[in-house]
């Protein structure tokens, strides 16, 4: 055993875990018991514990206070801090928004990958931080150039070297990745194969899950702003409103993996969740700023939300069901239609969402991890703050893919600019019979 | 250690050293990317290996019948022919599934994804002793299925565009499509989370990411060969065709001419065969290429034809990267051979490209097979074939060729698909439809496919 003990050295403090999980965020503080698997694989190394990271400010200001008071009052002055920062980005705009998504998904990265060097303390190996980082550089080129090419087509369109890149845009991306796979190939060294396997293994892994859905939250931005921040938004409610319902009410666990939620806050948290969501929906939809879609325009070379909002953001009157009119005393209700889509979303984010908490719970106590990292005092790595925002994200693609909008017109158009003429010609008629059945066009326009 | 050699696969798997003779393993053949059986000492089966105890080697299976025929020979002669038979046995199984058409080949790579699927999940399963996780064998299948369904309903929604709209619950399946596929995958994800089991979480999620990369490999690959499969058989055959060349002439030019090594994870690869093989693989593709482009079966796209309810590729015009042209051969080429011109099928040229690819590129698959199988202490991913190992062995190197020819494809050849653009044409809004109705008119017209406004447009 000694030669373990020797690779983690403080394999001891990790032993005597402390019973409050920081890392998840919902957790009440119901005295429950943890499952201290300590003891019970001491094969597996343990992954040393950043030191704690609170800036020496907040430590004085909390100095009077008991250790556990202290930890409430961290944590919650770093959630308001969050919370307005959160605001204050959403105020700078779209492009802002962006970077920052791509900052919080670097991030994210390298937090993952750095538990995967600690657990299988592959630091001695020289090529696979490059390779790492090249992979993720590799399939983010991929991802922006799909996005740029759909959302800045004339831009692209006009200049030249944009559109050659645009153009051989896949094959480029592919030649990047080879390279890489290549590299990594000829880095094999022979004693060491298994561990690179696991660390190329784990990369890919870790870009499958951080950077596809770090690109699907853009796409959801280019949207529109409202379904970035209602979605982000529930997600944030849900993890406070279940940890309040299950601080007050808590008693029956909810799931054996994290022993501090219970049925209580997750009920609560809810249709605390659904009441939230339906008002924020209510505020922003009545908004152009959040509605319309993030366009690029080409004159004034940057982006722009200004349109004309769609349906979906417009007053109209439902009719009430029997039951509840006869409940509320109104025979209609003027709703935004987008507000019942909310209540869509803020049903996955409240059932579903934790799911992805519960994924990285069993993934910290897998590797015998407390938290990601120590980014954020209090509250652990990015990673933790975002762990349940991922399945959200993806949720929320589909769903507006599904029920929301068709495709993209611009990238149609791009598409039928890309085709043969007489391929062309073909679908030009074809759709001048569709547009003239549906009465869009009057009869007898020239005929091709 | 002895603790360690019970927990079995959740420990460090890198405790103890790897002894070093056991990597220079005797398996690699001379410019085959598989590897196979032979001269080559086992190399799994070291008593030090701590911790992750290797695989037991599956048991042979070589047929009785061809067993008793060759028990005459030397082993190593005996090697040789159960590898020959079985390899012109593959090559006619090919052919023959090839005459037997587009729809064959899609249930053959379909089986084939399978069969990988299930040899490389086997390996994580021995690997980390997880068998006795009841929940992870289905869910692993579970998750296949997904992502199959995933890729064939895109492919189904684009291809069997007709077919789709006539039928109506086939239509609701199309337009959730993304929304069933991800409802499926999130039911998975959700039955992973629930069937976490204290003490088995590292494995569950080694088994997890395990099954997760394989996927990526072994299942979206598979459906490019698909869509390159309905571009043209030809896109299907040649790539496929040339990587089996490159295989064979490697060896035979390293069997005969080999004295430098290539790479050290590979030991018995030369650079002569390498090169030997590039030559050759360039050329034996250029004239498979003129061969093929002749006939329409293998050129023409797969479509599917309402009347006859089937796919066909015998019918259309081929592209005009199927018609002959005429080529002006550069001066010093003249000089030599004294032709002024020479009649090419533009797809020759591709050929050449793919051809390159094939030799210079695709054995780093073979390489990367090679070194995972290093890393795992096996000598070949299953003993489905005898004399040849897995079918994973047998498909190492088309993988990397698979999505070279799609990206090819896509990049140089084609554009979009027209159905695809009118079907996405027709979901949009009535007021985008007609914008970009006046943009294409007037592209049209600037390019003089449409006679100049006589009339006021709408």
């Amino acid at each position: 055993m000694t030669e373990l003990r020797h690779r983690g050295p403080t394999e001891n403090e990790l032993q005597h875990q402390q019973s409050e999980d920081k890392g998840s965020d919902t957790e009440g503080r119901v005295d429950g018991s943890s499952d201290n698997e300590t003891k019970a694989d001491t094969g597996v190394p343990e992954v040393p514990i950043p030191p704690d990271d609170t800036p020496e400010v907040l430590n004085k200001a909390l100095s009077g206070l008991s250790s556990r008071w202290r930890n409430w009052w961290v944590r919650g002055i770093l959630t308001l801090a969050m919370i307005s920062f959160f605001f204050f980005i959403i105020y700078l705009g779209p492009i802002v928004l962006m970077m920052i998504v791509m900052c919080v998904q670097i991030k994210c990265f390298q937090e993952i990958i750095h538990i995967g060097y600690s657990v299988y303390h592959s630091y001695h190996l020289p090529w696979f931080r490059s390779l790492s980082w090249y992979f993720l550089l590799c399939v983010n080129y991929f991802f922006y150039g799909e996005t740029v090419t759909d959302y800045f087509f004339t831009l692209v369109q006009r200049e030249m070297p944009l559109r050659i890149l645009s153009k051989y845009h896949r094959f480029i991306s592919f030649a990047l990745y080879l390279t890489g796979f290549c590299m990594f190939v000829l880095s094999l060294v022979k004693k060491h194969y298994r561990l690179q396997f696991y660390m190329f293994g784990w990369t890919h892994v870790t870009l499958l899950i951080v950077v596809t859905q770090s690109h699907l939250i853009i796409h959801n931005l280019f949207e529109g702003m409202i379904w970035f921040i209602v979605p982000i938004s529930c997600v944030i409610c849900n993890d406070i409103m279940a940890y309040m319902f299950g601080f007050f009410f808590g008693r029956t666990p909810l799931i054996k993996l994290s022993p501090k939620k219970t049925w209580e806050g997750f009920i609560g948290g809810f249709f605390a969740t659904v009441v939230f969501g339906i008002l924020l929906s209510y505020v922003m939809a009545g908004y152009s700023y959040f509605v319309c879609p993030v366009e690029f325009n080409n004159d004034s070379n940057r982006f722009e939300v200004d349109c004309e909002p769609s349906e979906l953001f417009q007053l109209q009157d439902y009719t009430l069901p029997a039951v509840l009119a006869s409940f509320t005393g109104w025979s209609t209700v003027r709703l935004y239609p987008f507000q019942i889509h909310t209540i869509a979303l803020s049903t996955f984010a409240s059932v579903m969402g934790p799911f992805g908490g519960f994924f990285a719970s069993g993934f910290k106590r897998a590797f015998k991890i407390k938290d990601f990292a120590d980014t954020i005092p209090g509250h652990g790595g990015i990673m933790d703050r975002f762990d349940c925002q991922y399945l959200m994200a993806t949720f929320v693609n589909v769903y507006i893919a599904s029920f929301i909008r068709g495709p993209n017109p611009s990238k149609v158009i791009q598409q039928l600019l890309a085709l043969r003429l007489d391929q062309q010609l073909n679908i030009f008629n074809s759709l001048k019979t569709h547009l003239t059945e549906r009465g869009l066009l009057p009869a007898g326009e020239e005929v091709a | 250690m002895t603790e360690l050699r019970k927990r079995g696969g959740g420990g460090d798997p890198d405790s103890t050293e790897n002894i070093s003779d056991k990597e220079t393993d005797g398996d690699d053949r001379l410019g085959l990317c598989a590897e196979g059986e032979g001269e080559g000492e086992g190399e799994g089966e070291g008593d030090f290996k701590g911790d992750t105890p290797d695989p037991v080697p599956p048991g042979d299976n070589t047929p009785q019948c061809l067993n008793k025929a060759l028990e005459g020979l030397s082993s190593r002669w005996k090697n040789w022919w159960i590898r020959g038979i079985l390899s012109l046995t593959m090559i006619s199984g090919f052919f023959l599934i090839i005459y037997l058409g587009p729809i064959m080949l899609i249930f053959v790579v379909m089986s084939v994804q399978i069969k990988c699927f299930q040899e490389i999940i086997d390996i994580g399963y021995r690997v980390y002793h997880s068998y006795e996780l009841p929940w992870f064998r289905t869910l692993s299948w579970y998750f296949l299925v997904c992502v199959n369904y995933f890729f064939y309903g895109e492919t189904v929604a684009d291809y069997f565009g007709a077919l789709v709209q006539r039928e109506e619950p086939l239509q609701f399946l199309v337009r959730y499509h993304r929304f069933i596929s991800f409802a499926l995958y999130l039911s998975g994800f959700c039955m992973f989370v629930l069937s976490l089991v204290k003490k088995h979480y590292r494995l569950q999620f080694y088994m997890f990411a395990w099954t997760h990369v394989t996927l990526l490999i072994v299942v979206t690959q598979s459906h490019l060969v698909i869509q390159n499969l309905f571009e043209g058989m030809i896109w299907f055959i040649v790539p496929i065709s040339i990587v089996i060349c490159n295989d064979i002439m490697a060896y035979i030019f390293g069997f005969f001419f080999g004295r430098t090594p290539l790479i050290k994870l590979s030991p018995k690869k030369t650079w002569e065969g390498f090169i030997g093989g590039f030559f050759s693989t360039v050329f034996f593709g250029f004239i498979g290429a003129y061969l093929l482009s002749q006939y329409q079966y293998f050129v023409c796209p797969v479509e599917y034809s309402s009347e006859s309810s089937r796919f066909t590729s015998l019918e259309c015009e081929p592209s005009e990267l199927f018609v002959m042209q005429e080529y002006t051969l550069p001066a010093m080429v003249q000089n030599i051979v004294r032709w002024r011109t020479v009649n090419l099928y533009p797809f020759q040229i591709h050929s050449v490209f793919l051809s390159s690819f094939a030799s210079l590129i695709a054995p780093f698959g073979g390489f990367f097979a090679s070194g995972f199988k290093r890393a795992f202490k096996i000598k070949d991913f299953a003993n489905t074939i005898p004399g040849h190992g897995g079918i994973m062995d047998r498909f190492d190197c088309q993988y990397l060729m698979a999505t070279f020819t799609h990206v090819y494809i896509a990049s140089f050849i084609r554009g979009p698909n027209p159905t695809k653009v009118l079907q996405q044409l027709l979901v949009l809004q009535p007021a985008q439809q007609l914008s970009i109705f006046n943009t294409l008119r007037s592209h049209l017209r600037k390019r003089g496919m449409l006679p100049p406004a006589a009339m006021e447009a709408q």
